[in-house]
């Protein structure tokens, strides 16, 4: 362990953090909404990756692991329902799919 | 010397993060997010995962950012002066609410100061992952191998050209 685990806790945190601001902040983008949560995911990552070391635990490294793939069919679904928006209305403005009133 | 790197890489994520939130140009804030994960990956390898950090370079600064360009770039949307961007005004709950947060957070770290005991930097072999992976988890690969392939499925349903006539 080289740095305390408070440290990477820490890094992780600050980085959750600016990925939620930048998810709230861009709420009427939603390319840069699914940016902001890949941020996110990656700070879980770093804090299960950090517990694993500290611990000495190949557990967390693999839950790094089972993210990573949720990730990825994730990004793929929402890109694919990005596009398919897009040829609806022309635009990726969330105020626009406003027809249930939600 | 691997502390110092530590807190570089650190120093380098956070940055890359918060340019890559703040800036108008989707293309440009993706490319700030591939620099942020890069540093996230070495801090995985000095943290003794290196199959994560290949994954991480492999997976997320590879692919899923490229996925991201494609899209970007096939709905043409790397047009910043279009709008789309956040006002200023629609910036301040973001900082007001990340802010309480991360005040929060550092009020944390100074109330409890705890030391932490320093353990043996231990490298675990792919190998010992690799068999507590598919020894102990295996019902979890099933289940990341359904899901990928859903995803699949629910992907190439919605990328689908309607035909002519149809209504979309």
């Amino acid at each position: 362990m080289i740095v305390p685990l408070e440290h990477i806790l820490i890094l992780a945190g600050l980085l959750f953090f600016l990925g939620m601001g930048g998810l709230l902040a861009w709420r009427a983008n939603l390319i840069m909404m699914l940016v902001c949560i890949e941020v996110m995911l990656n700070a879980v990552m770093l804090v299960f990756v950090g517990g694993s070391a500290r611990w000495g635990n190949a557990d967390g490294q693999l839950f790094a692991i089972f993210i990573m793939a949720l990730t990825s069919s994730e990004v793929s679904l929402a890109l694919a329902m990005v596009v398919y928006l897009h040829r609806r209305k022309r635009t990726v403005d969330t105020d626009v799919f406003s027809e249930m009133k939600g | 010397m691997e502390q110092t790197i530590f807190y570089i890489l650190a120093a380098v994520a956070v940055v890359g993060t918060i340019l890559a939130i703040t800036e108008k140009h989707p293309v440009h804030a993706i490319l700030y997010l591939v620099t942020s994960l890069f540093s996230v990956a070495v801090i995985f390898y000095l943290l003794a995962a290196p199959l994560v950090a290949a994954f991480e370079v492999i997976l997320y600064a590879g692919a899923i950012m490229v996925l991201f360009l494609f899209v970007i770039m096939m709905l043409d949307l790397g047009h910043p002066e279009k709008g789309l961007s956040p006002h200023w005004r629609e910036w301040l709950p973001a900082l007001v609410l990340s802010g309480v947060s991360i005040a929060s957070l550092a009020i944390v770290i100074f109330a409890r100061h705890g030391v932490d005991v320093a353990t043996v930097p231990q490298a675990l072999a792919i190998r010992e992952v690799a068999i507590r992976l598919f020894r102990e988890h295996g019902l979890a690969v099933e289940l990341i191998s359904l899901q990928l392939l859903f995803a699949l499925v629910g992907a190439l349903y919605l990328g689908k050209q309607p035909k002519r006539g149809d209504s979309p």
